[in-house]
């Protein structure tokens, strides 16, 4: 205990030292370069003597696609096989699942989630396909769930298959390990055009975003589980003369058992989100359902669509999730599991239809509008003392989003260079501080510095809100057990659920704009921030708080001077990972009215000008990077070292 | 070892060629994964955001169903990407085109992959427009000559000081931009981002008795509920639609009035039966369109129930659609 209180003010006075050196060298860079850029190219937006036009080359590429898409022999040969293969996969998973019907299907993924993770599985398993069926969502479900089924497959394949690669092989993991990293701080949205491009619109292109989006964590937490096997173990394998195949079958795959588990659940849960996300480009199902509805401001009937997803959401996770640590079940267990299913499915369609029948659904869509309708009138506006949401969304706008774009848009655009290099180095080493500073000049080349600097005002603001409340929220639950209890459900559901379905209820709350977008952010980001930052609370050493309550510390400052510093590491992986979510968000939110990048994307997949969609989406990419980069310290410290 | 692994992946690579059938894959002829399983016949119907299309998709999925015996699928594909769709077959009709030449010639007269469906039976009609409150006290803002004028009265926050013309959905077809710069105009373009985003504004603004200056276009039942009058542009000619047909960035005159089309898959077209007979024998009036749409957009009635009361009342008006 005493340890950990003598270093750390220690260690602080060593980083401080550090910072400053840092912050003098890159004054002294910036006070020689600085007067030179502004004379060449001025100050104010990124000049643009500096920008590079990839709308002519993107149009011809994208328009020579269209032309030869069904006689170069590159499409006939290559990619049309591969979308011939999803399709083929999908329809017979789809055929499958109609022909079990909806007895058949309910049945067999109560009894799957039973045999994989418990009763209680099974019973939210039950209990969610009857709702779907209930709210007249049975084929649209069905739909999502076949696409599900071949995207995780084909996402847990090819993770597998790389994590193997780079868990085996020091030179491919340290090649693959920033590629992953990266991938995961994109937001979804980016992954859509490229397939587009190739794929036109459909549901092949949307079953390879899917791929595309969820392999990563796979692939990084195989390679991790490889890589972190006891080298004892292998050590006592290896002197037993096994073969190299025989140390990986009965050794490190068993033992890394537990990172393989938690990958398939990841990357169920990252290609449910996405396979939403990827109504956008055609994928059917619910996502469509709900887009369809966000079209028309209809929130009943994208509640109704909502719902489903939710659900699905929560069957795959506690079903994967709460996966038997043990030995696996005996075969003959799978092959009873098998036999009950078609029992059911055949009385089942005996007893009537395979769809879900017509007389047992509820019509949620008009009462909730109902709601929906009297909600806005009485909330959105003229509350007496507080306003109304509609008050709120148009201070929030005019007050802190307008003011905060005007200053990003009004910074010189070395300026905005130069402060980014700066928090990058002081957070992490000089080649993440470049990679930063790369990004962002290159969002300036393709001409995208306006529209970027428009999306993180909106990130920022929703960034700041989003910790205070998740501060307030999580010192709350750390100081009080049962605070935690009651919130606990609460944060499972928000974090299980897909980014689509945040945008529903907001957009009946705070109109259409950009106000609608940070709130769905907002809510969207805080379980991760409040569960962390209570989690690095809770660790703090107990001796060090009693030490300092016994010097008659009052509770502020026991929390201002003992739990925050000493649980930095945590506070800085919540603000970072509230940066991540919220731009993913707020990206999508472009769907909504709120403008900028996302907009752009939305634009470029309507009007099929897929020039201005594809650099929107690169521009993501890169201030996804940036923002990553510029808030990322545990890594950036761990790469310096490496 | 090494040689091992070598045999392996030939025979891997193998053994992929011969699953996939080692031919030729054309991505064009590829439908919906989710299309005719089960043993029923689908057919694939592209739905435009705007509630006039769902209208028409409403009652072609209501009598296909009811009528013929068809599954119906129904998909939200933007104008432009739902050329693409229709041309690879991942949908098998467009009931209701507002005229996209470019796509025409590319798809229908070059590639041959997408075939004329006849007319939908619907005029359409894209201008600006301004409320009849507003029109009344200030007559002389019917001609854009004027518009000006009233530019300081129509600027909003996102407008930036200029007059505000209101956009609605990004995909829609519109030349407002160039229309303002080659008008020589005071106002700025703002997208609302979505039809339903602009209603949602119009309203406001009716409510508010605020003037306005939108994008708009007619078939559209919420003239109904905020009656608007069409500001008068240079008058559209062909020479002009000709320089615009060139560089979209020249025009400078007002839109056309349109019959609006319906567009078949050709392959559906050929081999679609009774249901690509239906589809091209579909052909209703604005005020058949209307009442589905009034039923649906604003008694939020369900589009398969608003389908279902028009067709009970004009059996006379669908009965020749169906192939005999």
């Amino acid at each position: 205990m005493s340890s950990t209180t003598m270093t750390a003010p220690a260690r602080a006075a060593v980083l401080r030292h550090r910072a400053v050196r840092k912050l003098l060298l890159l004054a002294a860079v910036a006070a020689v370069l600085v007067p030179l850029a502004d004379a060449r190219w001025g100050s104010g937006s990124w000049p643009h003597a500096l920008t590079v036009s990839l709308d002519g080359p993107l149009k011809s590429t994208s328009t020579w696609i269209i032309d030869n898409r069904d006689s170069h022999w590159l499409f006939l040969y290559f990619f049309g096989h591969i979308s011939g293969a999803i399709i083929t996969a999908i329809h017979a998973v789809y055929v499958v699942l109609l022909a079990l019907g909806w007895a058949g299907v309910t049945a067999g993924a109560a009894l799957l989630a039973w045999r994989a993770a418990g009763v209680r599985a099974a019973v939210t398993a039950l209990l969610s396909f009857a709702v779907c069926g209930a709210l007249g969502m049975w084929v649209p479900t069905m739909r999502t769930l076949a696409l599900m089924i071949v995207a995780v497959a084909a996402s847990v394949a090819v993770g597998a298959l790389l994590g193997l690669a780079a868990g085996l092989s020091d030179r491919v993991f340290r090649g693959l390990r920033p590629v992953l990293d990266t991938m995961q701080a994109l937001p979804a949205f980016a992954y859509l055009l490229p397939v587009v491009l190739v794929f036109g619109i459909g549901v092949a292109p949307a079953v390879l975003a899917t791929v595309v989006y969820a392999a990563p964590p796979m692939a990084r937490l195989t390679a991790l589980g490889l890589r972190g096997t006891d080298p004892g173990v292998l050590e006592a394998v290896d002197s037993l003369g096994a073969t190299a195949r025989q140390r990986l079958l009965t050794a490190r795959l068993p033992l890394a058992r537990r990172e393989l588990l938690l990958g398939v659940n990841q990357t169920i849960m990252m290609a449910l989100s996405m396979a939403v996300i990827a109504s956008v480009i055609g994928a059917d199902g619910l996502g469509d359902r709900v887009y369809q509805a966000l079209s028309t401001v209809d929130v009943g009937s994208a509640l109704a669509a909502g719902i489903p997803i939710v659900l699905l959401a929560i069957v795959f996770d506690r079903t994967t999730a709460g996966t038997r640590q043990g030995r696996t079940p005996p075969r003959s267990a799978w092959a009873v599991l098998a036999a009950a299913t078609a029992v059911v499915a055949v009385a089942g369609r005996l007893l009537g239809s395979q769809s879900w029948p017509d007389g047992w659904t509820v019509a949620i869509a008009a009462p909730v509008n109902t709601a929906k309708d009297w909600m806005v009138d009485h909330l959105y506006s003229g509350l007496p003392g507080i306003g109304g949401t509609a008050d709120w969304a148009a201070h929030y706008t005019g007050w802190v989003l307008d003011p905060l774009r005007s200053g990003l848009q009004g910074l010189p655009w070395w300026a905005a260079l130069l402060i980014v290099a700066a928090l990058a180095w002081l957070i992490g080493t000089w080649r993440t501080a470049l990679t930063a500073v790369l990004s962002l000049a290159l969002i300036g080349v393709l001409g995208r510095w306006d529209a970027s600097m428009d999306t993180l005002s909106q990130v920022l603001a929703a960034v700041a809100v989003t910790l205070v409340l998740g501060f307030a929220v999580a010192v709350a639950a750390a100081r009080s057990p049962r605070v935690e209890r009651l919130l606990r459900p609460v944060l499972d559901v928000c974090q299980t659920m897909p980014q689509f379905v945040y945008l529903i209820p907001v957009v009946a709350l705070f109109g259409v704009g950009r106000a609608p977008g940070a709130a769905a952010a907002i809510v969207y980001a805080l379980p991760a921030v409040v569960r962390i930052v209570s989690q690095g609370l809770r660790q703090v050493n107990p001796g060090a708080l009693e030490s300092a309550r016994s010097l008659g510390a009052t509770g502020g400052q026991q929390l201002r001077q003992v739990q925050f510093p000493l649980a930095r590491p945590e506070l800085l992986l919540a603000v970072n990972q509230a940066v991540v979510l919220v731009l993913s968000v707020v990206i999508i939110a472009g769907l909504v009215g709120g403008g900028a990048l996302g907009y752009d994307v939305v634009f470029g997949l309507a009007q099929g000008d897929l020039a201005t969609g594809l650099v929107a989406g690169v521009a993501i990419a890169c201030l996804g990077l940036m923002l990553d980069r510029v808030t990322q310290p545990t890594k950036g410290v761990r790469d310096g070292n490496a | 070892m090494a040689t091992r692994k070598i045999v392996t992946a030939v025979a891997a690579l193998g053994l992929l060629a011969t699953a996939t059938g080692c031919g030729a894959a054309d991505m064009t002829k590829q439908g919906s994964p989710y299309a005719n399983a089960a043993g029923a016949k689908t057919v694939t119907l592209s739905v435009q955001s705007w509630v006039g299309a769902r209208a028409n998709a409403a009652v072609a999925q209501y009598l296909l169903e009811h009528e013929l015996g068809y599954r119906v699928d129904t998909v939200q594909v933007d104008e432009v990407p739902a050329w693409d769709a229709l041309s690879q077959g991942r949908v098998d009709a467009i009931l209701e085109d507002w005229g996209h030449p470019d796509q025409e010639k590319r798809y229908v007269d070059d590639k041959r992959t997408v075939a004329p469906g006849g007319d939908l039976g619907v005029t359409g009609h894209i201008g600006w427009w301004v409320p009849k409150y507003f029109a009344d006290a200030h007559p002389d803002v019917l001609d854009w000559h004027n518009l000006d004028k009233y530019a300081s009265q129509l600027r909003t926050a996102e407008s930036g000081g200029k007059g505000q013309l209101l956009d609605g959905s990004p995909s829609y077809v519109t030349n407002d931009k160039a229309l303002v710069k080659n008008l020589n105009l005071n106002y700025q373009v703002v997208f609302a981002g979505s039809e339903a985003a602009q209603i949602t504004q119009i309203k406001q603004f009716a409510k508010e008795k605020r003037p306005f200056l939108t994008y708009w276009y007619e078939p559209q039942w919420l003239f109904n509920e905020v009656p608007m009058v069409e500001v008068k542009l240079p008058e559209y000619t062909d020479a002009c639609a000709a320089k615009g047909a060139k560089d979209p960035s020249t025009i400078d005159c007002a839109y056309p009035t349109s019959q609006l089309k319906k567009f078949l898959n050709t392959n559906f077209a050929k081999k679609g039966g009774k249901a690509a007979d239906f589809l091209r024998k579909f052909h209703w009036t604005k005020a058949d369109q209307n009442e589905v749409a009034q039923m649906i957009a604003e008694d939020k009635l369900p589009a398969d129930e608003a389908a279902k009361r028009w067709v009970q009342r004009h059996p006379d008006v669908w009965r020749g659609w169906l192939p005999r």
